[in-house]
């Protein structure tokens, strides 16, 4: 989309930029809600107005939506009308690539429903796009313009951006920012009204249930009118708004006497007092101020001051605060992806396509690139030069899941045999034979797309090519048709060139008195007698190949020998741990099915056996020793399992000593809180990647553990960690029981290499995840499972040329749980750009995120933490201060103008930023950071974005009936109503808010108990209760924990509860406690930073 | 004569004790001229049914450096109940409980008759015995499961309160926990690493509890303070557990490769072994049992690489210098018996394999310790199990024929001091006023620690005499020597063994018929044996048997008759005319050639040559070789090749073998069956006779010898050829054809040549 915005769109656009730039930008968000904002904007100034209209009403959003054909969302419903009006501007925004326009249209709503969701936000651009540039995000607010993005909702909010237009009048460049902040938002709501007239209703809706929220904004009903008013204007100043933004501080005034000025006022209240009802009503107040501001740049800062006294709706922040409605909503971009994109296949056919969000459902249909599940890229559209890409600082990187697992609907990926010889490969670099491949001399020969070298084809793959110069069979072998697929690798490719025997499991139990004494070993070992049925298996395997093996240990590690001609198991004890080795070879490893009375029998003892252990003392590097060296003399690889209590302080290598020391943080010496105590482990790793032994952790700790040191292996080996910290039984059996046999279930590839070519022009330089690298080139990981990302990095080395575009090929060549050897190979084609703008309309927020918080978190271990959020934050504002300078629409420098694909790299930033990892409060303890941090590394960017910003459901706001999931609200405390309750998941917690005043009724049908007094605070489980709110409720939690890879545990938190201080800490938008920035003051912050930057 | 003989023989019945000299030369000098030292066999516990143990203990000499124990020999003032010490003179009250001492109320250590007293002790905590099997499990499946039975058999044969543990090894090694139920646990250490006995304890988890409550609380109930140990346990408790436990013992599952031997940690499982013991029950009766089927491959101790290409050692690559692991694993068998001795356990091996196991390394284990060693050729032979089983019989008592733990002490009068003993024992190190400066074997000390004896142990001690020329000894006078036993007897109770034995004085010069006369020269065969042994353990084989040689040249020069330089001349007295032959045949012995004999065979016999009590050790040293026919009664005849008749069998026993031979003509009548015809019963009971003789002496013997049953032309009978002398050879072909004989295929020479030469060299005068 943000294509679109690029820049030749821009000179038509233009004119009206200028005026109505804030607003069209805000507006546009709204538009562009989904992902690449920008051009939105336009439109939804246009659309701002109808919208509003529309909205009143539309709290069916549904309704007017129902013009654009994909109706299920709103935005995209705008969008398509958006693009229907501007057809033209479209092609406008086509010059800059019409590529890239085709495909938008055509996945817009436009062209047909398919699309729609993607081309929703094209469409938007477009309307912005002529404008200016600017459009695309330039929520006039200082740097707020992002509003745009959020248009819908967060331009009521614009209410809130008059406030802070004072205050920035008032103080620093923030205040000021969070004047910029309302604009955009207020335009954005406006923008995207403007272009969907039908469109935009569905931008309402999105943004009612936020304006809902934010009921306290009473000005709504002012707004309203205000909105209107802007809307109006809106479409001619598009641009203009825009350039109030900038104005700063001032202009938000001004703006309110301006074209909007009628929003900010009247319309905001009215809309409040009315609209609770009325989402719209709401968006409609946020519009208005929005607008208001704008036009107030002009004006006197005084009138900033009432502007902010309408977002007075967040209470707290009365007058001089930011409306945070008018910024940029994450939600919002959420749904309209959604709603755009989640009907049609995503077909990945076509060259540099962005793929629907993460968090949108969508299909895939492989035509030659690898699906977005395999793989996702910070940007779509490479820039040409490294100059450009040094200019504009975009991370170019790709988020590489090579074992993703697929939905049932889309088919696995084929194996290919190619015989003795093994996959075909380009002679001079080795790549696999893709798609991309070009045949020639009749197909006698073929040219590598990475490296240009021209090879023979070898007589039993020879086929004639067609009159296009494709060859005869290419919709035949999915070498040459599809992204992803497998080769079954030859001997030459495997270790010692053997093939592989099955790999192993080797349950390693920690049973020192902690363990025993909390249930653990009894609960676990009980669990393992069913859980070994269900060991993963290849494909139609009738019995799983993988051998199991069993070990416990304390200061000493004690072996089992379970052949299946025992009667009973034999312990084999080591004290030896300073050396250690695996005594016995036979029995040790065994089928579960040969050997199940004898697992079963010491599956009984083990607990029995350590009852009355007094043995507090661990170890922990030989109990890893020991699996890997059972391995080693199995010559297999395999998986080891530890579960185990706490700091290996008993006498043996990698003995730890306690070494917490929250005096540390926030100096320079922080980071060694990261750093591993000993290098022993590094050492270890390594031994065990030359093996194939991956490690997973599962820790059970009373108290500090030094997560840091004991999961270097786990995090070298491709392995993960898990973490239960005071484990009772009573309370987290479900929990770890859960995870447990996910982990034990996943399908898994071992011993795997993975090596990622490019075409020639650009490189990968850096890797991030949980692997082992050797040298520069090759990711050498023991174990590797679906959830694992590999985040690459890439770096100009030459010019690429828009023409060939730029190639990726992912092969990982790995031993599947059968044992068999293969290559799994994904390719990936992007365009390549000589504009910026291109760039920067083709960009992913929520991958650049995930690489911008895997390089931060690696970076902890080197830098202070300063240091590495300030590189965060440098960063974040060249990249929006190179597009401000190069592809928005020129505009008042007091304007912040955000990209409409990076609306929201500001919100997420800062919850990057205030992360427990980069900002640790009192209650954060050093573990659980660094378990955070180990966790992260190998996140995708599902796994990112919603651990950063979490999904916060309110669940009686909709009916019951309503068996959909209900939309999210923004992470506010401001959004929270305490008639309600909330369902709040980040990936790893999941809460349950009750408000205070909810209706008995509800707290009777969730709980059980009759009033609220009476509901157990920091409860883990809701009562099963035949009622359909309970049942939607707890089927509601079963399908976010179904969605989590790992298991996340309920905890019940009471509004103005003790508890209620953890749940607010998820409460990104907010200030956090630990001096975490509100989103709407990092907004202004950022604006400064770029304004910094611009002068 | 028959006066001495009779009077050597009640000696030795009532005191266990042979003397070269039962005269003893009166001054320094003319001892050293006697060429013999004066010195003997002493079998600390013979066998003494008739000497039932007094009840009571000791009465020791108050002087502290003496403390030599009442005895016959003291002087007793019955009124004044004062005793005076035969060995310092110091006059000692007698303590209360001998208020009631008379001449006519004597305790039994003062009468004469009880030269020989056994004292029970009434303190000390009685700790059962321990018995610790350590087993290798890299054998061939038959040998496993025969070792597996005799090993499950030797329970029953314990005393059902022993302490039984096991620990098995191969590639690792175990030690198995015995006291578990269910799971059957085990404690597995590297084959390759070599650990401190602290390690070992540590690892074990024998740090804590074991020490402290065995300490603080002698007093608990007997049982109490060993269950803390999980790897020792009573017999009765455990027999089912570990009976099944060593019925599931599988072989050493690690994969053996072409060309290569199994990895066999003895090294390392005898070194856990005695860290065990050494944690948790020092000084206490204690057996290391080491069954082995094979050289020791890896790790300290080890012998040879599991290389099957690079073969063990020989005596040639020794010589040569060529055995490059030889002196560090000997090094490391020495630490681990010095430590063994320290703590009184005793260390037997039982190695059973058809190639050298690496005795000859961990021979001092046994030696040191007063264990057992066994050689053979498999578990699955008699010759094993029997032997095993022998192990464990019991005496006219009911006990079981081991002691533990012994400490000996020896005490001497003033014109005597002790040179040195050479046994299954080690040094303690005690310096006393009776300590000689000059060593004969292991000397330096007064007090030895033997830490397994048996009823037939015997050291060799030697002894030195101090008078100076000019202090003569007044006529009559006698020199006195006690020696002390200190044990554990099988039953768990400390006994005290304390022999006093007196010998008279006599001048050499006036005296000599005296002494020549007093002279037993089979036990001066054996002593200078022993001495000569013990040589050749340290030096090259030639110097010892030179140094023999010159031995018996100056015994000759001595005490022969002769005219100079006429060897014609020469006779010797009865009591020496058995000694040169004796020589000579020692020469030809296993224990002093080592030519066909792997350094592993020379190790063992020496190992039993050292602790054989004189009967057996002279067996040893000349076989005996009995001839059976239709001429009359079996008689023993000449070892000699002259007794090999067509017409004969021949019974040979030499310790280690019985060789059965028969005759030509008697292997043709068996070949034709004629014992089968009725007709010729007496042929049949010809053939048996000597089976039921050497059934009979099967039976008594320990170890096990190896039984061989052959005639003449079989290849076995080399075993005999190899001994007898050889008068008949290739060489002298005079023999050739007749009757007398068989001649033997020898450059050797024959015992007639060795006395002409003998002779010769004895008149001569030039020497």
């Amino acid at each position: 989309m943000n294509v679109n915005q690029s820049a030749p769109p821009v000179p038509p656009f233009g004119r009206p930029q200028p005026v109505y730039p804030g607003y069209h930008q805000s507006n546009n968000y709204g538009g562009q809600p989904g992902s690449t904002v920008p051009p939105t904007p336009y439109s939804t100034y246009n659309g701002p107005v109808p919208g509003y209209q529309q909205t009143p009403p539309g709290v069916s959003r549904a309704p007017p939506p129902s013009g654009a054909p994909p109706g299920s969302t709103t935005q995209a419903p705008c969008g398509q009308a958006a693009y229907g009006q501007f057809d033209q501007g479209d092609v406008q925004n086509g010059p800059s690539s019409t590529v890239q326009m085709q495909r938008f249209p055509g996945s817009q709503t436009f062209g047909s429903a398919p699309v729609a969701p993607v081309v929703s936000q094209p469409a938007v651009l477009q309307p912005y796009g002529p404008p200016p540039t600017s459009a695309q995000v330039t929520a006039q607010l200082a740097g707020m313009q992002i509003s745009g993005a959020v248009a819908p909702a967060p331009p009521s909010s614009g209410l809130g951006y008059g406030p802070p237009t004072s205050m920035a009048s008032a103080s620093g460049s923030f205040l000021n920012s969070g004047l910029y902040g309302s604009y955009p938002q207020g335009q954005a709501s406006p923008l995207s009204q403007a272009q969907g007239h039908p469109g935009t209703q569905p931008a309402q809706r999105s943004a009612p249930p936020q304006a809902s929220s934010l009921i306290p904004p009473t000005p709504g009903g002012p707004r309203m009118p205000s909105m209107t008013g802007p809307l109006l204007p809106g479409q001619g100043f598009g641009g203009p708004p825009v350039n109030q933004p900038n104005h700063v501080s001032s202009p938000p005034q001004t703006l309110l006497p301006g074209n909007q000025m009628n929003r900010p006022p009247g319309p905001p209240p009215s809309m409040h007092s009315s609209p609770q009802p009325g989402y719209q009503l709401q968006q409609n107040g946020s519009f208005g101020p929005a607008q208001g501001p704008q036009p107030n740049y002009g004006s006197s800062y005084p009138g900033a001051p009432n502007f902010g006294s309408q977002p007075g709706p967040p209470q707290p922040l009365p007058p001089k605060r930011l409306d945070p409605d008018a910024i940029p909503s994450p939600i919002q971009v959420i749904e309209d992806d959604r709603n755009n994109r989640g009907s049609e296949p995503f077909v990945t056919g076509v060259r540099g396509q962005v793929p629907p969000l993460v968090t949108t459902n969508f299909l895939v249909k492989d035509q030659g690139n690898a699906s977005p599940r395999y793989i996702r890229c910070t940007s779509y559209n490479i820039p040409c030069t490294s100059d450009m890409a040094k200019q504009a600082q975009v991370p170019l990187a790709a988020v590489i899941k090579p074992l993703a697992r697929l939905p049932p609907e889309e088919a696995s990926l084929y194996v290919v045999d190619h015989g003795e010889s093994g996959p075909l490969r380009c002679n001079r670099c080795k790549a696999y034979m893709c798609p991309f491949m070009q045949f020639i001399e009749g197909g006698r020969r073929f040219q590598c797309c990475f490296c240009s070298c021209v090879n023979d084809v070898p007589p039993q793959y020879f086929q004639h090519l067609d009159h296009t110069g494709k060859r005869v069979d290419a919709y035949d072998r999915p070498e040459l048709s599809l992204g992803s697929y497998e080769f079954l690798a030859t001997v030459d490719y495997c270790k010692n060139n053997k093939f592989p025997s099955p790999p192993a499991f080797i349950f390693m139990i920690d049973v020192s008195y902690n363990a025993i004494r909390s249930g653990l070993v009894k609960l676990l070992c009980e669990e393992l007698k069913s859980l070994l049925d269900f060991l993963p298996r290849d494909g139609g395997a009738e019995e799983s190949a993988i051998r199991v093996g069993f070990v416990t240990y304390n200061k000493v590690l004690h072996f089992y020998n379970v052949k299946s001609s025992l009667a009973q198991p034999q312990m084999m004890v080591v004290s030896d741990v300073a050396d250690m080795f695996v005594p016995l070879l036979d029995g040790f490893l065994v089928n579960v099915n040969e050997s199940r009375a004898v697992i079963t029998s010491l599956l009984d003892q083990i607990p029995e056996m350590f009852v009355d252990t007094r043995e507090t003392e661990t170890v922990f590097a030989p109990v890893i020793q020991a699996g890997m060296e059972a391995l080693k003399a199995a010559e297999c690889a395999g998986k080891l399992f530890l579960f185990h209590t706490s700091l290996p302080i008993a006498e043996a290598p990698g003995k730890l000593k306690n070494r917490d020391d929250r005096k540390l943080i926030n100096t320079d010496k922080e980071k060694t809180l990261f750093q591993p105590q000993t290098g022993a482990y590094q050492t270890l790793a390594k031994e065990c990647v030359a093996q194939g032994c991956c490690v997973d952790l599962f820790l059970f700790p009373n108290q500090y553990v030094d997560v840091a040191t004991l999961s270097v292996v786990p995090q070298l080996t491709g392995g993960s960690v898990y973490k239960y910290a005071c484990f009772q039984v009573e309370n987290d059996q479900e929990r770890f029981l859960s995870d447990l046999r996910r982990d034990v279930q996943k399908v898994i590839g071992f011993d795997a290499v993975m090596r990622v070519r490019t075409s020639t022009g650009i490189r990968a330089v850096d890797f991030f995840g949980a692997f082992y690298m050797s040298n520069t080139t090759d990711v050498e990981l023991a174990g590797l499972d679906g959830e694992k990302t590999v985040t690459v990095e890439f770096k100009h080395d030459d010019r690429l040329n828009e023409e060939n575009g730029a190639l990726l090929q992912c092969a990982l060549l790995y031993t599947s749980c059968a044992g068999q050897r293969r290559l799994r190979i994904h390719n990936l084609s992007l365009n390549c750009c000589t504009q910026l703008a291109d760039l920067y309309r083709n960009c992913e927020t929520d991958t650049l995120i995930n690489y911008m918080a895997k390089f931060a978190y690696r970076g902890v271990l080197n830098s202070p933490l300063k240091t590495v959020r300030d590189t965060l934050i440098a960063q974040c504002a060249q990249i929006l201060a190179c597009y401000r300078k190069n592809c928005a629409s020129p505009s008042s420098a007091g304007q912040l103008i955000l990209p409409e694909c990076m609306k929201l790299l500001p919100v997420y930033l800062n919850c990057v930023l205030k992360s427990d990892v980069l900002q640790p409060g009192a209650e954060v303890t050093t573990d659980d950071r660094a378990y955070v941090r180990q966790l992260v590394t190998s996140m995708d960017v599902a796994e990112t974005n919603v651990f950063f910003y979490p999904r916060l459901l309110p669940l009686t706001k909709s009916p019951i009936e309503n068996a959909t999931e209900p939309p999210a609200v923004r992470a506010s405390e401001e959004r929270l109503c305490n008639g309600d309750i909330y369902l709040l998941e980040n990936g790893l917690n999941l809460f349950l808010w009750v408000g205070a005043s909810v209706q008995q009724g509800v707290v009777q049908s969730l709980f059980c108990v009759s009033s609220f007094s009476q509901i157990t605070s920091g409860l883990n489980v809701l009562p099963v209760l035949d009622n359909p709110l309970s049942k939607k409720v707890r089927g509601l939690i079963d399908n976010l924990r179904a969605q989590r890879s790992r298991y996340m545990k309920l905890i019940v938190v009471k509004q103005e509860d003790k508890l209620e201080m953890l749940f607010k800490h998820f409460l990104v938008e907010d200030k956090s406690l630990n001096g975490g920035a509100s989103y709407v003051d990092f907004l202004c912050h950022m604006h400064k930073e770029i304004r910094q930057l611009l002068s | 004569m028959a006066t001495y003989l009779e009077f050597i023989q009640q000696n030795e019945e009532r005191d266990g004790v042979r003397f070269s000299w039962n005269v003893w030369p009166s001054s320094r000098l003319e001892a050293t001229r006697m060429v013999v030292p004066l010195a003997c066999l002493l079998t600390p516990l013979k066998e003494r049914p008739d000497l039932p143990p007094v009840q009571y203990d000791p009465v020791l000499c108050s002087r502290p450096t003496c403390k030599a124990i009442l005895n016959p020999l003291c002087q007793v003032d019955y009124r004044a109940k004062l005793w005076a010490c035969n060995f310092c003179f110091q006059r000692n009250q007698f303590p209360p409980a001998y208020a009631g001492i008379s001449e006519v109320n004597q305790p039994a250590e003062l009468m004469p008759q009880f030269s020989t007293v056994e004292y029970m002790l009434q303190r000390g905590a009685q700790t059962p015995l321990i018995f610790l099997y350590v087993v290798d499990t890299c054998l061939e499946e038959d040998d496993l499961q025969a070792l597996k039975e005799s090993l499950q058999m030797s329970l029953s044969l314990l005393p059902p309160d022993a302490l039984v543990g096991l620990i098995t090894f191969g590639r690792m090694v175990q030690v198995h926990e015995l006291s578990c139920e269910g799971i059957s646990k085990s404690y597995v250490f590297r084959g390759t690493k070599d650990l401190t006995a602290k390690q070992i304890q540590d690892m074990l988890g024998l740090t804590k509890p074991a020490m402290p409550m065995q300490q603080a609380r002698p007093a608990q109930p007997q049982e109490h303070p060993f269950v803390s140990s999980r790897f020792l346990q009573p017999v009765h408790k455990i027999d089912m557990n570990l009976t099944d436990l060593l019925g599931e013992l599988q072989r050493d599952p690690w994969p053996v490769t072409q060309g290569k031997r199994p990895l066999r940690s003895t090294g390392v499982a005898l070194s856990i072994a005695v860290g065990l013991l050494e944690g948790t029950f020092p000084n206490t009766g204690a057996r290391i049992m080491l069954f082995t089927g094979g050289p020791p491959t890896q790790g300290p101790g080890m012998v040879v690489g599991d290389e099957l290409k690079v073969p063990i050692r020989s005596w040639h690559d020794i010589e040569k210098d060529n055995a490059r692991l030889m002196k560090k694993a000997t090094k490391h068998y020495e630490m681990l018996a010095n430590r063994t001795a320290t703590n009184g356990h005793c260390i037997d091996i039982y190695a059973c394999a058809l190639d050298q196991t690496g005795l000859l390394e961990m021979k001092c284990c046994a030696n040191l310790t007063g264990g057992h060693m066994v050689m053979g050729d498999s578990f699955n032979t008699s010759l094993f199990k029997q032997t095993f089983q022998r192990i464990f019989t019991k005496d006219f008592n009911g006990d079981f024929r081991m002691a533990f733990g012994a400490t000996l002490d020896i005490k001497t009068s003033r014109e005597l001091k002790i040179a040195g003993a050479i046994g299954p024992c080690v040094s303690l190190n005690v310096k006393g006023p009776c300590v000689s400066e000059n060593e004969l074997g292991v000397g330096g000390t007064s007090q030895w620690k033997i830490c397994g004896l048996d009823p037939t142990s015997t050291l060799g001690i030697y002894f030195e005499v101090v008078n100076q020329h000019n202090a003569p000894i007044p006529q009559g006078g006698r020199g006195a020597i006690q020696f002390v036993t200190h044990y554990q007897h099988s039953s768990t109770q400390r006994r005290i063994r304390v022999t006093t034995v007196a010998r008279n004085w006599a001048d050499a010069q006036s005296q000599l018929r005296h002494i020549e006369a007093a002279f037993d020269q089979e036990a001066a065969a054996v002593l200078m044996a022993r001495l000569g042994v013990f040589r050749a353990e340290s030096e090259e084989g030639p110097d010892v048997l030179r140094w023999l040689d010159r031995q018996l040249i100056r015994l000759c020069q001595k005490f022969g008759q002769y005219n100079k330089d006429d060897p014609n001349s020469f006779r010797l007295s009865d009591t020496f005319s058995l000694y040169p032959q004796f020589m000579f045949h020692l020469r030809r012995s296993p224990f002093l050639q080592v030519f066909n004999n792997s350094p592993d065979e020379s190790s063992y016999y020496r190992h039993h040559f050292a602790r054989q009590d004189l009967t057996q050790s002279l067996i040893m040293i000349q076989p005996i070789l009995y001839s059976y026919s239709f001429h009359g009664p079996p008689e023993p005849v000449l070892l000699d090749s002259s007794s090999i008749l067509a017409d004969r069998i021949l019974l040979m026993d030499t310790f280690f073998q019985i060789v059965i031979y028969l005759g030509e003509t008697i292997a043709q009548w068996r070949k034709a069956g004629y014992q089968d015809m009725p007709e010729y019963e007496n042929f049949k009971h010809l053939l048996q006779a000597p089976l039921d003789d050497a059934q009979e002496i099967l039976q008594a013997r320990f170890p096990m010898p190896r039984y061989i049953n052959t005639e003449h032309g079989g290849s076995q009978a080399r075993f005999l050829l190899s001994k007898v002398n050889p008068s008949q050879t290739h060489n002298n072909l005079y023999a050739w054809g007749q009757e007398t004989g068989a001649p033997i295929l020898t450059d050797d020479v024959s015992l007639q040549v060795f006395m002409d030469h003998l002779k010769k060299l004895a008149v001569s005068s030039a020497s």
